[in-house]
């Protein structure tokens, strides 16, 4: 069965990583809105690091499989 | 505020996955029950989060937003007094018949049970209901995208006009759904859910973190806003002090125990999720998952209108004529709010480009997950208890698995139609939302009796549903909320008595509903002969064994999970009391 977590977390991943690309390199006077939170690399860094939360879970489950092989 | 190249990359990036999920899934459907059912092989977490993402429409997020802004955070109580002791109630006493029983839908459960009638009954009128709520859906979600006028510019930049982007957002929605319902089934519908499950939360969080920063935090909106606002109990001791104008039984009676589970029980939208689970523990545990997180939704849905309402003055759009600027003034002259519009007002508010782009395909995201929802259990319950029941009992899986792609070009034409249709008429949202009312309270009594009486019998079961039905259809014809005209929102058989608010209404007219089918079906049941209890066994609490949760650990047994969902709700009700 499709191991959902994988997909999920490269979706996040590439989401992650645009947005948190335009924080960095994009333009720096949007944020007025957000109440001068650069919140396009706070949010993005959020998503990064649940990716990869989502691909160490899935990491672990599938070697605890291969343990019960 | 302009959509750029960031927000549609955005948007493109999440089509892609959930194509690419429809596409990873089309070899391993090649049988009926792997559509319609995903092979019951999804592990619970999995089927947990579908749970709740099925039942997040594009209804339910601009919903919850619109009345949090209306009622405050008494809204909360669908979530705290409705939802989770309904799903705790399914999690732990209702799924060992649904799985145990083998039945394939939640119809088929009802002809096991009771009878042919009974499930002819129930299998017509929900796949009508689902054709009609993903309609609706779809035209809310078409209509909130128009109004919002982000796309104007780039679809203007194409040489296609504001008028057409209702249109466009219908078809290329509906075309997504369809591809990935018709490669994968179910288990695509789910895999998808899990994924639009969490975008809606991406798209979400940032936006209450942001608003309540705005707005001082939780103690700034209580400082701004009226009490009866911020506390969920405080004003419900009599239906004059609070904006629900509904008193604590309506409340407790009505929604949380006749509505919620009327709809969290029985209603196959939801319960199909549960039913795809691997084993029958995954099965129970489903809902019960599904009740942590849902727990906390309020704080992402109802929030937004707290803080719509108590930011800079309130920032709840005017409502006006169509395609002008005249806003449209109330019985005291006063302009009305259009208080659907306050969740996607905030975004365009808070959200700088790249963020925006997340926000909108949240909304996308909850659009898409409630609609397919609604056509896989529309495809389900067709090919099974009507086409496979009813027209051709006897044909190959093979057959019927093309019936069901076919169910599913079926549904998803229909519920465009339904979304014109609803375009047309003003008023076709009230109407239909009704006669969910009328089918929905009474069959709750119907299971309860079903599942926990064994005395219960076909004939009771039929004949209470239908007086159920009929019990609904008369109290609404009968009585008015405050303010409106008879003919929709009730009295079209004259008034008899007024209701403070629509809400209020519709809670009595379910507990009603409720009340007549029980008695009924009580009183058919026992001048009508009982089934033998040997055909009985595996449907009915006393004629079924008991399922063994000793060998789990404590916190894989349902029992367990559901007291510390139940006390956790209770917590939060206390907190917002």
């Amino acid at each position: 069965m499709l191991d959902i977590r994988v997909p999920v977390a490269v979706m996040f991943g590439a989401m992650g990583a645009l947005l948190t690309g335009y924080g960095v390199f994009g333009d720096q006077s949007i944020y007025g809105r957000s109440l001068g939170i650069n919140i396009n690399l706070v949010w993005g860094s959020v998503l990064l690091a649940f990716a990869a939360c989502l691909l160490i879970l899935s990491a672990r489950a599938r070697s605890r499989r291969g343990d019960q092989r | 505020m302009t959509l750029t190249w960031l927000d549609w990359l955005l948007m493109l990036v999440y089509f892609g996955f959930v194509l690419g999920i429809g596409v990873a899934l089309k070899g391993k459907t090649t049988t009926s029950s792997a559509f319609f059912q995903a092979g019951r092989a999804i592990p619970a977490w999995v089927c947990g989060l579908a749970f709740i993402s099925a039942n997040l429409g594009a209804q339910e997020i601009i919903g919850m937003a619109a009345s949090g802004a209306k009622y405050g955070i008494a809204t909360s109580h669908f979530y705290w007094v409705g939802a989770i002791p309904a799903m705790v109630f399914l999690g732990v006493f209702m799924m060992p018949f649904y799985y145990g029983s083998r039945a394939r839908s939640v119809p088929e459960y009802l002809r096991l049970r009771f009878d042919e009638k009974t499930r002819a009954f129930n299998a017509v009128s929900f796949a009508l209901m689902t054709v009609f709520s993903s309609g609706i859906s779809m035209y809310a979600m078409a209509k909130l995208l128009q109004i919002l006028h982000v796309f104007d510019a780039p679809f203007a930049a194409l040489g296609i006009g504001p008028e057409y982007i209702f249109h466009i957002a219908v078809v290329s929605s509906a075309l997504v759904v369809l591809v990935y319902v018709l490669l994968g089934g179910l288990s695509s519908a789910i895999y998808n859910e899990v994924l639009q499950f969490f975008l809606i939360v991406a798209g979400f969080a940032p936006l209450v973190y942001l608003g309540l920063r705005d707005a001082g935090g939780w103690s700034g909106i209580v400082r701004t806003l009226p009490p009866a606002f911020t506390h969920a109990w405080v004003g419900l001791g009599s239906a004059a002090t609070n904006p629900m104008g509904v008193d604590a039984f309506g409340v407790a009676m009505g929604l949380g125990f006749v509505l919620s589970f009327g709809y969290w029980c029985t209603d196959f939208l939801v319960v199909q999720r549960a039913m795809a689970a691997d084993s029958m523990t995954a099965a129970r545990r489903t809902p019960l998952i599904a009740a942590f997180p849902k727990m906390a939704f309020p704080f992402l849905v109802v929030m937004p209108g707290l803080i719509a309402l108590s930011v800079h003055g309130g920032v709840v759009p005017i409502k006006v004529y169509e395609g002008t600027t005249t806003a449209i003034l109330d019985a005291l002259g006063k302009p009305q709010l259009d208080y659907d519009l306050t969740a996607p007002t905030l975004m365009l508010r808070y959200f700088p480009t790249g963020m925006l782009g997340i926000g909108l395909t949240a909304l996308l995201a909850s659009f898409m997950s409630g609609m397919a929802g609604n056509v896989t259990a529309f495809n389900t319950v067709w090919t099974y208890d009507i086409y496979q029941a009813y027209l051709r009992p006897k044909a190959t899986d093979a057959h019927y698995l093309w019936i069901g792609r076919m169910a599913t070009v079926f549904g998803i034409a229909a519920s465009v139609l339904t979304a014109y249709v609803a375009a047309q008429f003003n008023n076709i949202m009230d109407v239909l939302q009704l006669v969910f009312a009328f089918v929905n309270a009474p069959l709750l009594a119907t299971f309860l009796l079903g599942m926990f009486w064994k005395r219960t019998t076909g004939h009771g079961a039929f004949a209470g549903l239908v007086a159920g039905t009929c019990a609904a259809a008369l109290h609404h014809g009968l009585t008015l909320p405050a303010g409106a005209v008879a003919g929709v929102k009730g009295g079209w058989l004259g008034t008899l008595s007024t209701y403070p608010s629509e809400m209020a209404q519709n809670f009595w007219t379910a507990i009603d509903a409720w009340t007549i089918c029980f008695l009924v079906t009580v009183a058919v049941s026992l001048v009508t002969r009982p089934r033998d209890e040997r055909e009985l066994s595996g449907l009915v609490y006393s004629l079924t064994e008991r399922p063994r949760d000793a060998q789990l650990p404590w916190h894989r047994r349902p029992a367990v999970l559901g007291v510390v969902v139940l006390a956790a709700t209770f917590l939060l009700n206390l907190v917002f009391f």
